[in-house]
């Protein structure tokens, strides 16, 4: 979707707004999207243990971040929809591959993503015992899958350059290892995962993302202490869930 | 196009996220063939085209598969562009970012709380929780009706849209529980706009044939769907 020029130098000239918070791997996406596109940004950084008017006015439904504000249209919200609209919106490399076929293999696969991948990995996490063992199996085959997508000899998803399916797995690059770190957990090894070990370190090292990744350390100080909660979390996921979700889904 | 253009689609008829592709399909004047699966006994082709999820819709175009029922929908809006087919996604970025917003939110509310309602409940008062969180959906979705139609008669404006076909999904089961619950869970004193937005749907010539509109008869197959979910898995 190419707009004329003169309506993009409109788009480019309205102020654009985010509202994230420190750590957050879906602010993370938002940000990296709008780096990557050349977009100018003012980062508003929120306590979402306080959360401010106007997070809750600009989403009321989830109260969520990230929130993107352009110009004076209302809140765009949800990561990867922020994601899509900065591709459509601004010039710049495009982050969706061309080809229908290709696209829809990125939405399905960021998808998976967001919904079998995350959560396999967070029971593989937190739970203990057999459920753990099951976890930790189901969790590596899925990033066997995700491996799958990477192109064959090329540094990223999206090929020589970042492209919205590692923009929307990012995650498996650099907050993975801090909650396995917390955990005592490993999933990704280099033996188990070689291909996705490497895109993780290319992903991490890469020039743009490191201006919005947050620090590692920090990060690590940060979510710790949260230890108990995460467990908790696991275990209601788990009493919750009589079904797979990717089983009841399509039903 | 290498391997053809034919259209085919793989699919349970009482499902929300298989009827949304169908009427997206007939919306575009698409023609296409329409395999019914026995979930209980899946096809080879399903399994073959559908490995990770191995469930319904898949759309294959030309023998290509397309999996993830709003997947399938961008798909199709985006290979058929620009060739006079009417579009489920607005042209404006904004928009279109509006559009899905609500469509992520319509299958993560509405769809979680269906699922709850109908497959996953073990008592009616789970039932009653599950349904009372699709209303409080529904309510909100009220709110984004009025503002997505702009006074027109679907989310997409004059004409179907996107939301429109994710949320007309489930009007199929809608009319089912609202049978087997004693009131209405897109209820004209509650939304009604909604309610008449129903009723348009409904009377869409893309929804023919493709929104069930027989209570009785989803009734009668929720215990195929029951025994589906509850058979041992097997990988």
């Amino acid at each position: 979707m190419r707009h004329q020029s003169k309506q993009a130098l409109v788009m480019m000239s309205e102020p654009v707004k985010l509202i994230g918070c420190f750590g957050s791997p879906v602010v993370h996406r938002a940000e990296l999207a709008l780096r990557l596109k050349g977009v100018p940004y003012e980062l508003i950084t929120e306590d979402l243990n306080n959360k401010s008017e106007m997070l809750l006015k600009h989403n009321p439904v989830h109260q969520k971040v990230p929130v993107l504000l352009h110009g004076d249209r209302p809140a765009i919200c949800e990561s990867l929809v922020i994601v899509e609209y900065v591709d459509e919106a601004f010039d710049g490399p495009p982050l969706m591959p061309a080809d229908p076929l290709a696209r829809a293999a990125v939405r399905f696969w960021a998808s998976f993503m967001d919904k079998e991948c995350r959560e396999s990995m967070w029971m593989a996490l937190w739970t203990d015992g057999e459920e753990q063992a099951g976890a930790i199996s189901a969790a590596k085959a899925n990033l066997t899958l995700i491996e799958g997508q990477l192109p064959e000899g090329k540094r990223f998803f999206g090929g020589d350059t970042i492209g919205f399916l590692d923009i929307a797995v990012s995650w498996i690059a650099h907050w993975m290892e801090i909650f396995e770190e917390i955990a005592g957990v490993r999933l990704l090894t280099e033996e188990g995962h070689p291909t996705l070990y490497r895109w993780a370190r290319e992903y991490t090292a890469n020039q743009t993302v490191r201006l919005c990744l947050p620090d590692r350390d920090r990060l690590l100080a940060a979510l710790a202490p949260s230890r108990e909660i995460f467990v908790s979390i696991a275990k209601t996921m788990s009493t919750q869930k009589q079904y797979s979700v990717c089983w009841i889904c399509n039903i | 196009m290498a391997g053809g253009d034919e259209l085919k689609v793989l699919g349970v008829w009482t499902s929300p996220y298989v009827i949304r592709v169908r009427v997206a399909l007939n919306l575009k004047s698409l023609p296409y063939e329409y395999v019914e699966e026995n979930l209980g006994s899946k096809s080879a082709l399903l399994l073959a085209s559908n490995p990770v999820h191995k469930t319904v819709p898949v759309l294959l175009h030309g023998g290509r598969p397309v999996n993830e029922s709003q997947v399938i929908l961008q798909y199709i809006d985006e290979v058929y562009a620009g060739t006079g087919i009417p579009s489920l996604l607005p042209a404006d970025p904004y928009d279109r970012a509006v559009a899905r917003f609500w469509a992520a939110y319509v299958d993560d509310k509405v769809g979680s709380a269906w699922q709850g309602m109908l497959f996953t409940c073990t008592t009616e008062e789970e039932r009653a929780e599950a349904v009372a969180r699709a209303v409080a959906a529904l309510e909100t979705l009220e709110g984004a009706f009025e503002v997505c139609s702009k006074g027109k008669a679907f989310f997409g404006g004059d004409a179907i849209g996107f939301v429109d076909v994710v949320l007309g999904g489930y009007l199929g089961w809608f009319g089912a529980v609202d049978k087997m619950i004693g009131c209405r869970l897109i209820d004209p004193a509650r939304t009604p706009l909604l309610a008449r937005w129903e009723e348009r749907f409904r009377a869409a010539e893309a929804a023919q044939g493709v929104v069930p509109d027989d209570a009785d008869k989803m009734l009668e197959f929720l215990p195929t769907i029951l025994a589906w979910i509850n058979a041992p898995k097997s990988k």
